[in-house]
């Protein structure tokens, strides 16, 4: 197999609260390959929000190592994980989190003006991963002129501009209702058919059943990982 | 990258005009202020330049003394106790350029149909030269014309044109009181001095001929005033005290009497029209700072409440790749485009009323490029100081908190 894209080792976080050092995750050991779709699953308060915020380089953990696209990012500097969320992940979020004052064309070629990508090339990225999710007509439109399973599209091809190697969506359908949820889970599906790494945050099972493979978190820990089982018919 | 971002800053400028208006306020206050004050100064620093220069530099002038007579006094320059010889000697003194004695009075003067009543001014040749005074028609007398005592005389504009009219002066004999005179040359043109008289309203003519025709003197040799220029600006003080010890030497004044002359600073009147406006310009220079001063933290205060409400914005551009030095370069421009155009609007501001004050006052204004250069330096000194800590506390956000931030 591949060198993974992601591994992790004993990668723990604690958090200083006033009752004292609250571990919010206890040694985690994961690899992560090329091309796989993984859902981490588990209740609140399961360790899996700071688990993500780990492997998004938005944290840095307090013990344990982290290895992104093999290179060991556990103990970098602020810059260079800005470099890494720009260019290495994606982010699709719960709350779409498009700027609302910018058109969509811009909101997707954001990532690009950090990356110092000129103004004609930035352009022409942002139409075409528009075109790709099927909104390029709405390119000089703002936000809230259209809706949130169409900005939640918006945000994937925002994700998707800077090719990165691999995609974290944190409960993408959380705010969606269930219909519009199955149309950006076919958009995940057919991005992971295109070899794309994914990395899905959710509690709700069905949503799970999407991916190929399933971690459950509780209480700091990885209690579970089995591959999906095809969903009874 | 910094185009995308200006167009950004611009943006989030547009986005809350009335606010953006109201923080510019300050800074168009200040900024207008600034450039008033450098408007007004430079002017007043310029007309006091002319006006020393028409009167010519480094003058002082030496006044007999008064006399009192049954009680009443007689002012200065009433007493005969000024002489030639005191000129004379003045003149063998170092560090001084000219020295003329001086006999002047308000005098009728007659040419043909016309009169018109003049100052007249009896002096020495030096007179001219100390004064900066050109003869632009004609030829000016010369000493030899002093001693003999010839009736020429060199007038003004405003005396050729009341006077002569469209009429070439030079060659012309008119009368000043009975006496006549030949009219020789005709001065350049001075316009007004500090107090507003008409400088060119004058008739120059050689001292002597002026003390036995014109004005007739107690004592032979005497005159009213003495006119002294110094060498130099430096040279003012010492000449100054230099003329005084002589003074009171040859009039053999015993020690713990008073002068029996006065002497008068002329370039003195024009510094303390000077220090007048400079007054002006303090206070107006004290407006500015505070108003800059008031604006910069108005600045800053809605700097700070604009990082607050955008932390959520901020965490998303964090989230995809935006270093804290992007965060905190894009808060700093939009901190300095506002003072920037807070600033052109101040500049425009106080360069109307600057013009303005310019047109209804009479008062001399100078603008001048280096008004709009401290503006803009003083804007993004403004505008860099005070957004700087509003920049750097969004710059410093916890990304996980600002995404999570309601």
């Amino acid at each position: 197999m591949a060198e993974p894209v992601i591994r992790v080792a004993g990668l723990g976080k604690s958090y200083a609260t006033a009752a004292g050092l609250f571990p919010a995750l206890k040694g985690v050991d994961l690899a992560i390959h090329p091309g796989e779709y993984i859902a981490i699953m588990g209740p609140s308060g399961s360790g899996k929000s700071t688990f993500m915020n780990l492997l998004g380089c938005l944290d840095t953990p307090s013990i344990g190592e982290y290895w992104l696209a093999g290179e060991n990012v556990a103990h970098l500097g602020n810059d260079a994980l800005a470099r890494l969320r720009n260019r290495t992940l994606g982010f699709v979020f719960q709350g779409f989190n498009l700027l609302p004052r910018m058109s969509l064309q811009d909101n997707v070629a954001l990532p690009l003006v950090y990356a110092g990508v000129d103004k004609e090339t930035r352009r022409a990225a942002a139409r075409r991963l528009l075109d790709k999710v099927g909104l390029g007509q709405y390119a000089e439109s703002l936000p809230s002129r259209i809706s949130g399973g169409q900005q939640q599209r918006v945000a994937i091809a925002r994700a998707l501009v800077n090719a990165p190697r691999l995609i974290l969506a944190d409960e993408p359908t959380g705010n969606l209702d269930s219909h519009t949820s199955e149309e950006i889970m076919r958009l995940f599906g057919e991005l992971n058919g295109e070899g794309i790494t994914i990395v899905l945050v959710t509690h709700e099972p069905d949503i799970a059943q999407h991916a190929k493979r399933q971690v459950r978190f509780l209480d700091g820990r990885i209690v579970g990982d089995h591959l999906t089982e095809p969903a009874p018919c | 990258m910094l185009k995308a971002m200006l167009g950004e800053a611009w943006l989030a400028m547009g986005a809350n005009r009335l606010r953006t208006a109201l923080t510019m306020l300050g800074m168009v206050i200040g900024v207008g202020a600034v450039v008033i004050m450098l408007a007004i100064g430079q002017g007043a620093q310029y007309a006091v330049q002319q006006t020393i220069s028409t009167m010519g530099s480094n003058l002082f002038i030496v006044l007999s003394g008064s006399f009192t007579t049954s009680g009443v006094r007689s002012g200065s320059a009433g007493a005969p106790t000024l002489n030639v010889a005191d000129a004379e000697a003045i003149a063998e003194l170092d560090g001084i350029a000219n020295v003329a004695p001086t006999h002047q009075g308000t005098r009728q003067l007659v040419y043909g149909s016309q009169n018109w009543s003049s100052q007249v001014i009896g002096t020495t040749p030096d007179y001219l030269d100390a004064r900066a005074w050109n003869v632009v028609n004609g030829a000016a007398f010369g000493d030899s014309d002093v001693r003999s005592a010839t009736r020429v005389a060199l007038i003004g504009k405003t005396v050729a044109e009341n006077l002569f009219g469209d009429e070439d002066p030079v060659g012309k004999t008119m009368r000043i009181q009975q006496s006549p005179f030949v009219v020789i040359g005709v001065l350049g043109a001075k316009g007004q001095n500090l107090d507003g008289r008409d400088q060119d309203d004058t008739v120059i003519i050689p001292l002597s001929t002026a003390q036995r025709k014109v004005f007739g003197t107690p004592f032979l040799g005497s005159v009213r005033m003495i006119m002294v220029q110094a060498e130099s600006a430096e040279a003012m003080a010492r000449a100054e005290t230099d003329v005084e010890a002589l003074l009171r030497q040859r009039h053999r004044l015993r020690e713990g009497a008073p002068n029996d002359f006065f002497t008068r600073n002329l370039s003195a009147a024009a510094e303390s029209e000077a220090e007048t406006t400079r007054t002006m310009s303090i206070l107006l220079g004290a407006i500015a700072s505070i108003s800059l001063l008031v604006g910069g933290i108005g600045i800053m205060n809605i700097m700070l409440v604009s990082v607050t409400e955008r932390t959520r914005e901020i965490g998303i551009r964090m989230a995809i790749g935006a270093r804290q030095a992007d965060i905190l370069t894009q808060f700093l421009l939009e901190a300095i485009m506002i003072s920037f155009a807070g600033c052109l609007l101040g500049l425009l501001l106080g360069l109307a009323i600057a013009l303005g004050i310019n047109a209804f006052t009479g008062m001399v204004v100078v603008i001048s490029g280096s008004a709009a250069l401290i503006a803009f330096a003083v804007a993004a000194t403004v505008g860099i100081f005070f957004g700087w800590y509003p920049a750097r506390k969004a710059a410093q956000l916890d990304p996980i908190e600002a995404l999570r931030y309601q």
